[in-house]
């Protein structure tokens, strides 16, 4: 029995697993404690809870509970390292290499910095979505302080060359920082064996709360600091001030604990979903996977699906099946997802993909009936499309002198 | 964002999708948008010679279910008009009938861009001079 309607949006957030639910729940009525409270069990309890899901959550990343700092989520995480890292090396350099298809909590901040008087070269992923390792190494200059490379792309699921990117890091004396939302919890992450220095990520990824999240400051070959962004009592060894998010961060540690356990199965059964509803789309015709398929996350599929526009595609399922698109036809600017227009993607494909998430409550009967939706929508749309017709007739689409607007 | 539900009834029954014959005298057609800018509308009308009203339009749209509602109830305005009647179209109209919220707007204006291109086709393939149009609205 399906119910509607169906959650296919994983990269956007996931639902609290019910486990973690059941975990954080004493800590809002009963354990209420200040975990920075250091003079009665109130505060006892909290700090308890606080350091045991600090080891839940470095045990996913293979890191060392003490280089776990806690945060509001990936965006201040990716603040607090791209900006710690600039401030705190700026004797070093000021120079930072990231890529274009980065999330834009890294690329604003970014920006940010080069308003601050530092330098930013922006990589140019190749039609695959993966950064060219050549172009990175040619980027580095001696001011080279940071290389800011995500592990997992949020649109198209594709998996950075991390362990080649930190070696080249290394071997150049240069941090490396990545933003590991979509990847920490679905694949395996370790930041000894991947050579991370620092490390983003979020816990409404994989089945935890919103509103937090945490920032692996390496502590260890070499020493990692960072410039704290948020001053106040000196809470997480300085780096991170405010009152810790008790329930929140016993939600993370929970929702870590599971992940570690259930990964490997998990990742299998999601693999296989998403390969069923995968081949089953591009039996359509003019369908195209945006993104490697090999290096990518378990659980990701982007689809373009020529000739039909995507927001109008959705519209065709959207009361029982929620997801994506890189059309960003709602946006004021018109302009698609700058992703896809980086893998060298044209605008009208762009405009006429979907992004399909799977996830921990994703069910093959629900990946059924999405292949059946959205193959009929895009058959329907395309009987009203002039460009299908177009096509159909043989026009190069390229030879028409479009009214542009 | 949700959609009012004129908008869903055009687009899962929408009016006239189809193609008219283009090389007819009697059939103008409009080819507007780019599909780098996510939609694209082609808007056909024809035109009954003895009476000067529009018996047919048909459309077929590349969009959002807003586009493809603004062009649906485009033809079906259209139909029983002389092409005089027909220029005089607004956008706004459109807007109102459908209740298209701001970021829509500019699917109604393709759809009178579209209509106003599609008249001009008929004029010019009739020997009328095109009408001339004012860029009044920025989109």
């Amino acid at each position: 029995m399906l119910n509607f309607p169906i959650y296919l949006d994983h990269n956007a957030t996931t639902p609290c697993d019910p486990r973690v639910v059941d975990a954080m729940l004493p800590y809002f009525t009963n354990t209420y404690g200040n975990a920075a409270s250091r003079n009665h069990p109130f505060g006892w309890q909290a700090e308890e809870a606080v350091d045991y899901a600090r080891e839940q959550v470095a045990k996913l990343i293979g890191a060392d509970p003490k280089e776990i700092i806690f945060t509001s989520g990936a965006t201040e995480g990716d603040n607090l390292a791209i900006k710690g890292v600039f401030e705190m090396y700026a004797s070093k350099g000021n120079h930072i290499i990231t890529c274009n298809i980065e999330h834009k909590a890294v690329l604003d901040t970014c920006k940010h910095i080069e308003k601050e008087g530092g330098e930013v070269t922006y990589l140019k992923v190749k039609p695959d979505g993966l950064i060219d390792l050549a172009e990175l190494e040619a980027a580095i200059k001696p001011t080279t302080i940071l290389i800011a490379i995500m592990y997992g792309n949020n649109e198209i699921g594709t998996i950075m060359p991390v362990k080649e990117i930190s070696a080249i890091a290394r071997k150049n004396g240069i941090l490396f920082f990545t933003d590991a939302t979509q990847a920490v919890g679905k694949i395996p992450v370790d930041v000894n064996k991947d050579g991370i220095d620092l490390l983003a990520f979020s816990a409404h990824k994989m089945y935890g709360p919103k509103g937090i999240g945490a920032l692996y400051v390496r502590r260890k070959n070499p020493r990692v600091k960072v410039t704290a962004q948020i001053d106040g009592g000196g809470h997480e060894r300085g780096m991170r001030s405010g009152t810790l998010n008790v329930p929140g961060i016993v939600g993370f540690g929970k929702a870590c604990e599971i992940c570690l356990n259930e990964m490997e199965e998990e990742g299998k059964r999601l693999s296989k979903l998403r390969d069923k509803l995968e081949n089953a789309l591009l039996q359509i015709e003019e369908a195209y996977v945006n993104g490697d398929k090999e290096h990518r996350l378990p659980h990701v599929s982007n689809i373009s699906f020529k000739y039909v526009e995507g927001e109008g595609l959705m519209m065709g399922f959207n009361k029982n099946i929620a997801l994506s698109s890189g059309s960003a036809c709602t946006s004021a600017s018109l302009e698609p997802s700058y992703v896809l227009k980086a893998l060298g993607l044209g605008d009208d494909l762009a405009h006429s993909s979907l992004r399909f998430g799977l996830g921990r409550f994703t069910t093959e009967e629900q990946i059924d009936y999405t292949i059946e939706q959205v193959t009929n929508t895009v058959n329907k749309l395309r009987e009203m499309s002039p460009l299908w017709e177009m096509y159909k007739e043989g026009i190069d689409l390229n030879t028409i002198e479009w009214a542009h607007h | 964002m949700a959609y009012s539900e004129k908008v869903i009834d055009h687009y899962q029954n929408p009016k006239n999708v189809g193609t008219l014959d283009k090389s007819k005298q009697n059939v103008g057609t409009g080819l507007v948008g780019a599909p780098e800018c996510g939609d694209v509308m082609r808007l056909q009308i024809e035109v009954d010679d003895a009476t000067g009203l529009i018996k047919d339009a048909k459309f077929k749209t590349f969009g959002c279910g807003s586009a493809i509602a603004s062009s649906s109830l485009a033809t079906e305005w259209l139909k029983g008009k002389t092409v005089d009647e027909a220029v005089k179209i607004d956008n706004m109209e459109i807007v109102e009938e459908l209740n298209l919220p701001p970021v829509k707007i500019h699917c109604s204006v393709l759809a009178e861009d579209a209509i106003k291109a599609a008249i001009n086709d008929y004029r010019k393939k009739n020997g009328l001079e095109e009408l001339k149009f004012d860029e009044s609205i920025v989109h």
